[in-house]
């Protein structure tokens, strides 16, 4: 039915994305947001670097670390962002009760505001990241390979703080909103996105291995400083991200079914 | 007013209770109901504010979890296999709404290929037709009035030509023309598509008009059932509305039929 596969249907998906491609083309100002905040902090970090480099030889050598941070922290906050907004979206227009009556099941629902994540990403970062070689010279692209790992590996981490941002909003409510903005801030001073791990007091240290961003990050200066690809980082990664997305969903769908008991999917919005 | 045959009910619910808060001092939504609801007639929860109509709704729909009991919706375990049954039904209610941002056929749009409806631009262009808004298909949602936005609402909740369509309050909030022409507009498809329709209302007109099978609700309870014309005889008055009150306030015969 519907082209389903194990009761999980494409086409139901495509039709959560056609209702979030309306509402993005429908708003340049939503458009112009998604690039807006990570061009800012672009030609902040870019001009902070171009002033590094004539100060010391060791910044001069790893120009590009800070931007590269800055863009790859900001694909993984948008990735994370983008998947609550597009939940919270069907929460500002009361229309969960609409949704979830329908066949759409939890999980298609899900699958529909990850991808959706991830295309907020895209649009905001694709031209930030152009602007960036535009303006400073330095191409993200010359990353090759190791880019697309490290943003596949902090996607999956979005994700996965994403949905679980989405699971804490169904339950809780709207009074749980902030959590959308926050959450991925709660781990940036232990992310290691612009200095290394090594700098932070020891039980931090245990905290920050404990989280995939911190071995992407020392990855990415590993390549950008030394030239080297670290392979054994990027796989750590990997596991971990494979545990808190397996996390992330069972708090969505544990959340979800709490939802159903208390009676939240039906008129919760503004 | 003619009773609709037992057999082959669409929804049959059993013993089905609801109660929120702790076990110590839970609240009681729904206090264990039974009912049937045969194919292809309109059965409505009647009852005051708080009665449990819209909760009861919500369990049918699979929105609520109950608390116990047993729902079977179309020959399927709603508890069990829900998805299975999806597409077959539909609803609307004043609890839900659409994305404002789209335009009203960007809306059915997508719910039209949620349910999978086969040539959906045709079939949007037919259901405006029928509910008068051809002019209003690329107006943004947010922008129409309250009686525009019901017309909506029901064409998607009609976008699947369901077999059971469950309305919470179908009329509220709009004006007596309008509402007049929603009943219409539900008798006409009930009667062309053999639908069932379960509606839950405060409005006794309405449930006089469209209703062959009545369930009074009060305090989460099944107070009394019957048609119409049933209820309006047993309770010795001249209309639903005046049955409606003396079961509210537990006067007239309703003082001795139903316990407090």
């Amino acid at each position: 039915m519907n082209g389903e596969i194990f009761g999980f249907s494409a086409a139901r998906i495509f039709a959560m994305l056609r209702r979030h491609w309306y509402v993005l083309s429908g708003s340049w100002t939503r458009i112009v947001e998604l690039i807006y905040w990570p061009a800012v902090q672009m030609i902040m970090w870019g001009f902070l670097t171009q002033f590094l480099a004539g100060k010391a030889s060791f910044v001069a050598q790893a120009f590009g670390v800070f931007l590269a941070g800055m863009m790859l922290w900001d694909s993984l906050f948008r990735v994370q962002l983008g998947v609550a907004i597009s939940f919270l979206e069907e929460m500002w227009a009361r229309n969960l009760g609409n949704l979830f009556v329908s066949p759409l099941r939890p999980s298609e629902f899900a699958a529909s505001v990850l991808l959706m994540g991830v295309l907020r990403a895209l649009v905001g970062m694709i031209p930030v990241s152009l602007m960036a070689w535009w303006f400073f010279g330095f191409s993200l692209y010359e990353m090759g390979f190791a880019l697309a790992a490290f943003f596949a590996s902090l996607t999956l981490f979005g994700w996965a703080l994403g949905i679980a941002v989405c699971g804490l909003i169904m339950r809780h409510g709207l009074g749980a909103e902030s959590a959308a903005w926050g959450a991925m801030f709660l781990i940036l001073p232990v992310a290691a996105v612009y200095y290394p791990v090594e700098v932070l007091p020891e039980w931090l240290q245990a905290i920050a291995w404990s989280l995939p961003p911190a071995y992407v990050f020392e990855g990415m200066r590993a390549l950008l400083i030394d030239g080297v690809i670290r392979g054994d980082l990027l796989l750590r990664a990997f596991a971990l991200n494979l545990l808190y997305l397996a996390l992330g969903f069972a708090a969505f769908m544990g959340w979800f079914e709490a939802a159903r008991r208390r009676g939240l999917l039906l008129g919760q919005g503004e | 007013m003619h009773r609709l045959p037992a057999e082959n009910p669409v929804i049959t619910v059993q013993g089905l209770t609801k109660h929120y808060g702790t076990a110590e001092s839970p609240v009681v939504a729904v206090a264990g109901i039974d009912f049937t609801v045969p194919k292809g007639g309109v059965t409505a929860l009647l009852g005051g504010n708080g009665a449990g109509k819209t909760t009861t709704i919500a369990m049918l729909l699979g929105l609520l979890k109950p608390t116990s009991g047993s729902i079977s919706v179309l020959g399927t375990d709603m508890l069990r296999d829900r998805h299975r049954v999806l597409p077959r039904m539909n609803f609307s209610s004043p609890y839900v709404d659409l994305p404002h941002r789209l335009t009203v056929r960007q809306n059915l749009r997508v719910f039209a290929q949620l349910y999978a409806v086969p040539d959906a631009a045709a079939r949007i262009e037919r259901l405006a037709r029928e509910l008068d808004f051809v002019a209003l298909l690329d107006r943004a949602f947010g922008a129409l009035s309250a009686g525009q936005k019901t017309r909506v609402a029901l064409a998607k909740a009609l976008i699947n030509e369901p077999e059971l369509l469950l309305l919470d309050e179908p009329t509220a909030s709009l004006d007596p023309d309008t509402a007049d022409w929603v009943r219409s507009l539900l008798e006409h498809y009930r009667t062309e598509r053999g639908a069932t329709l379960l509606l839950a209302s405060h409005n006794m007109a309405e449930v006089e008009r469209l209703c062959q099978q009545v369930l009074m609700m009060k305090q989460g309870r099944i107070v009394d059932r019957g048609t119409p014309d049933e209820l309006i005889a047993r309770y010795g008055r001249n209309n639903l509305e005046e049955v409606f009150l003396d079961i509210a306030r537990g006067q007239g015969k309703a003082a001795e039929r139903i316990p407090a």
